[in-house]
């Protein structure tokens, strides 16, 4: 698996995501600039990783979501290579229009960061094929706008689609709105693009792959990443 | 060529920030305040050969950036 982790000014959580890609497929990622204009040759999957974008400036991941490199992001997506946008990447893949949806200030206006509980509603998919539907994992949170949303119409079609692979639930796996700590609508904690081959998610897996972590919940999603460029290959 | 733009969230869409500012102004005993929505205002210089010119630039700047258009309404205003 060649990985390309892109780097925006005030992203911060670039290298946990680079080391856990490094662990888990034993090559280390490519660092790509914003202002770059092209991927390495031969990247296969593309993160988008999480920190402060800009600051946050203007909302959440939209001057990013405007950088030069995200040309290339979108043509990669758009060959049906793999893009993984986590937490404010997820934020600055949704401005840049790779998935539908905003994600709006929590509803409790606090910027949380706890360990939540997700229930992986699909393994039949590139993300996800490193754990069994249904199955319980806990990761990390860390974010103040994680609260999604999309019109009811593009709603109906993720939910139609299965294309919500992860929901904030109960550790027991249940859906309750005392364990979706940000008010996501329907518990959404990650959302699959039409095409399938583009994830965005709140959570940091990447931050749950060691022992040493406390928790290794997180390493499905890359290993499953791994096995399927393996396969793909 | 002086403008401004003002985006505002569409309605239906949830507003805690708004929420919170109007549960303060609540507070504060501000008497009458039915409710807050919070938007942007942003002004803009602009060159341009004239108005329909800059209402075309700046229309394309709320389009691109300043507004997401899935949440957020605009308005462009062309200031003398």
């Amino acid at each position: 698996m060649q990985a390309a982790v892109i780097v925006f000014p005030g992203i911060n959580r670039e290298r946990d995501m680079a080391r856990t890609l490094k662990l888990v497929s034993g090559r280390e990622p490519a660092m790509v600039w914003h202002a770059d204009t092209a991927l390495p040759a031969g990247t296969d999957l593309v993160v988008v990783p999480g920190g402060f974008s800009y600051g946050d400036y203007l909302r959440c991941g939209a001057i990013a979501a405007r950088a030069p490199i995200m040309d290339a992001v979108r043509a990669h997506a758009a060959k049906g290579g793999l893009v993984l946008g986590v937490c404010n990447g997820f934020q600055i893949i949704c401005e840049a229009g790779l998935l539908p949806g905003v994600l709006m200030r929590n509803q409790n206006l606090k910027f949380i960061c706890r360990d939540v509980y997700l229930r992986v509603e699909r393994s039949d998919t590139p993300f996800t094929r490193g754990y069994n539907a249904g199955q319980v994992i806990r990761v990390p949170v860390a974010h103040g706008e994680g609260n999604y949303i999309a019109d009811g119409k593009t709603i109906a079609r993720l939910e139609g689609e299965g294309r919500v692979l992860f929901r904030y639930a109960s550790p027991d796996g249940m859906i309750d709105p005392d364990w979706n700590h940000n008010g996501a609508i329907n518990a959404i904690a990650g959302i699959l693009n039409d095409e399938g081959n583009v994830l965005g998610m709140m959570p940091h897996p990447e931050n749950h792959v060691e022992p040493s972590m406390g928790c290794t919940d997180g390493r499905g999603l890359f290993a499953g990443l791994v096995d399927h460029l393996k396969q793909a290959a | 060529m002086k403008a401004r733009v003002t985006v505002t969230l569409k309605s239906g869409i949830l507003d805690p920030q708004g929420k919170a500012i109007e549960g303060a102004l609540k507070t504060l005993g501000v008497k009458g305040v039915a409710s807050v929505r919070q938007g942007k205002v942003f002004d803009i210089e602009i060159k341009a050969k004239d108005g329909k010119a800059a209402a075309a630039a700046l229309k394309a700047a709320a389009d691109k950036l300043l507004a997401n258009t899935v949440i957020e309404n605009y308005d462009v205003k062309l200031l003398k």
